[in-house]
């Protein structure tokens, strides 16, 4: 018992002692502190392995490339990049932002691509008020029912990728089309999407096809279009199966007798793979190779220097995101707990983006041109404006 | 449906039929007949099809391109035998599925490593590039026609190989039995390692055959385990005769149900692999 007794106010007196060290110390660096404001934490919370692993790495990539040639300092704050692999799960959406901003403390929130993930990290900003910036995922949600004064977007909405397409297609005097795409949520925003853009200009959709995802066995749908004739085919599919589906539908000989259109996803970063297939192919996107803009040589020629690596419309989104973030954090001289200031500078904020200058609607989502390209060689090459500032209609949202 | 679109439909299946067998064809060897548990399927299939867009890059002939994959394929399965797997024959089948998923995650960094994140694709060997019409405005290339019938060829080869020769009854009876195939001198060891060589080798030669029609990207693997395991099971564990059997009713089955009722397309494979588990529990051609 004694000794007990004696082990206890040894320790006690052990604590009290490293207790007043640390006071000390602490006294002694504090002036330091004061004057060094802390790094400002950026979490990205992206796909770094699985399908969109280059996804991820673009908008990082080009992320980081905007922060450098800043100086290293967004806002007069210096940053520290906190990164977790979201590995494309949204089992794990929730739980993974939720650790970003209870545990790691992070200011800002980028991310991310895959729009089922997306829905997670949402539902985290708004219920933990961080300010948040989407640089890919498309889902309509995130600025429309689900809009909120802290999450912005710098890239896209499924929605506008696809609405001009039915224009387009009428203007090539296409008045029937087939439908095909992914039977999942992204297929079924752009369908909704180009059905509304092309019926409004008298177009007609002959026959919907849709698969399973990410099913690619496409040769039974194929043969349905076949067999409905229509005067062009529309479509959305990316990654793998969008190099598989044209290759197959060059193969099935259809692109000579229903020419096939569809929205950039088609054929953005697969053009080596698709090779001849794709030629000539039109599609419709916020980007396209051989924009004239000075914005955009200067950034592919950094970006290019920097990585060894050719940029595409994800890293354009990357930059984006960080020139949005430095717009409202330099408004507020790098206080991030300004936000309604932050807020207000984004709202007003002309963004000079290498796919062209575009503003922030009322949902925060990008109001901007959207090209029509045409497949030339191994490049998605500039044909013309396909639609003029075209804004999302972000239903369901009642902000602004 | 008009009887040409109809015919043509048969043939999408039967087609697709076949080249699901070749794509689980590995898996029938190794799971099926071997009896091992292998989630790493899919991940051999994926390696066989970077092989076949490295190599033919580096050889310019897709043909030498195939024979040179499969051997490193061959090579790949008897060093992965002799490394890990042969200390898991006698044990739980829980350990196989731990080492084979571990597999799957090693070879999924590694493709990474080795050959990035971009989506690939690899050109129709030019002799089959071209296309036979079939109506006004369809047609269908030559070289998915070459492709069915080199699957045929494998089921055929496959097929004889396990029923009719020796070395397959040795290998069915070391599936059985493997003391017994061992104390009757037979080096069982040995005959294993050969055979999960080759069932790696299919494995990735079916990836390597498919990737001028399909393509050639991160995560291909996936997309087949599952598949390639409703083959097998669906067939009847063991028997090649019932894989084949069971890939084209799957083709079949696949091609009409996204014609036919295309809102529960992703369904029907597992729906028919109900009916017919519950119809015969072992498989069409399994032994009960």
């Amino acid at each position: 018992m004694s000794g007990n007794k004696l082990q206890f106010s040894r320790r006690k007196f052990l604590k009290t002692a490293a207790g007043g060290t640390a006071l000390a110390a602490g006294a002694l660096h504090a002036p330091f502190i004061i004057a060094q404001p802390a790094k400002l934490k950026i979490g990205l919370m992206l796909p770094y392995t699985g399908t969109f692993a280059a996804l991820g790495n673009a908008i990082t990539n080009a992320f980081k490339l905007y922060v450098a040639e800043k100086g290293g300092k967004l806002g007069g704050r210096e940053l520290e990049y906190v990164v977790l692999d979201d590995e494309s799960d949204p089992a794990k959406a929730v739980d993974n932002a939720a650790r970003l901003v209870n545990r790691d403390k992070v200011d800002v929130l980028v991310g991310t691509v895959h729009s089922g993930v997306q829905m997670g990290m949402v539902k985290v900003s708004r219920e933990t008020n961080v300010l948040s910036i989407i640089p890919n995922a498309g889902a309509g949600a995130a600025t429309g029912q689900l809009c909120a004064p802290n999450i912005f977007r710098s890239s896209f909405t499924n929605w506008q990728t696809i609405h001009p397409l039915g224009k387009v297609m009428m203007e090539k005097g296409h008045k029937t089309a087939a439908w095909i795409s992914w039977k999942y949520a992204a297929g079924e925003e752009m369908f909704q999407s180009f059905k509304e853009g092309y019926e409004k200009v008298g177009g007609k959709i002959v026959k919907e096809l849709w698969l399973p995802f990410p099913n690619v066995e496409f040769q039974a749908l194929l043969t349905e279009i076949a067999a409905a004739k229509p005067s062009a085919t529309a479509c959305f599919f990316a990654g793998g199966g969008a190099v598989k589906f044209v290759k197959d539908y060059d193969a099935a000989g259809l692109k000579k007798s229903i020419p096939l259109y569809g929205n950039g996803f088609l054929t953005d970063g697969t053009l080596q793979a698709q090779g001849a297939s794709a030629q000539g192919l039109f599609t419709t996107l916020h980007y396209a190779d051989s924009l004239e803009f000075p914005k955009d040589k200067e950034f592919r020629l950094n970006y290019a220097k920097t990585y060894k690596l050719q940029p595409d419309v994800y890293a354009v989104q990357g930059y984006d995101a960080a020139q949005m973030l430095a717009i409202g954090l330099e408004a507020v001289k790098g206080d991030v707990k300004a936000q309604k200031g932050i807020v207000a500078a984004i709202e007003k904020a002309t963004i000079n983006s290498p796919r062209g200058r575009f503003t922030i609607s009322k949902a925060h989502n990008p109001v901007m041109d959207i090209y029509l390209r045409q497949v030339s060689g191994e490049q998605n090459k500039f044909v013309g404006v396909a639609w003029k500032a075209l804004a999302d209609p972000a239903r369901g949202c009642k902000m602004g | 449906m008009d009887t040409a679109i109809f015919l043509i439909q048969v043939l999408n299946g039967i087609q697709y039929g076949l080249l699901l067998f070749l794509v689980a064809s590995g898996l029938t060897l190794i799971f099926g007949i071997m009896g091992i548990i292998n989630l790493a399927h899919g991940s051999f299939y994926m390696i066989g099809a970077y092989l076949a867009f490295s190599l033919t890059r580096l050889i310019g002939d897709f043909w030498l391109a195939l024979a040179a994959g499969v051997v490193v394929a061959v090579a790949i399965g008897l060093l992965l035998e002799w490394l890990v797997m042969r200390f898991l024959y006698q044990r739980d089948h829980l350990y196989q599925v731990l080492l084979t998923y571990g597999l799957i995650l090693i070879f999924e960094e590694a493709r990474s490593l080795v050959w990035g994140d971009d989506v690939h694709g690899v050109a129709v060997p030019g002799a089959l590039a071209h296309s036979i019409p079939l109506t006004e405005n369809l047609s269908y290339q030559v070289y998915r026609l070459a492709m069915s019938g080199i699957c045929l060829a494998i089921a055929l080869g496959m097929y004889w190989l396990i029923q009719k020769t020796r070395l397959g009854m040795t290998i069915r009876a070391g599936s059985v039995n493997r003391e017994m195939v061992q104390s009757l001198g037979i080096n069982i060891g040995l005959l294993y390692r050969l055979v999960f060589a080759l069932g790696v080798a299919l494995a990735a030669l079916a990836g390597m055959l498919a990737s001028p029609v399909s393509s050639v990207f991160p995560g291909m693997g996936n997309q087949v385990l599952i598949i390639s395991f409703v083959v097998v099971v669906i067939g009847g564990i063991g028997s090649v005769k019932g894989a084949l059997v069971a890939a084209l009713l799957i083709g079949l089955a696949d091609t009409f149900g996204k014609v036919l009722v295309p809102q529960i397309a992703g369904m029907v494979v597992y729906l028919l692999m109900a009916a017919i588990l519950l119809w015969r529990p072992q498989g069409i051609f399994g032994r009960g």
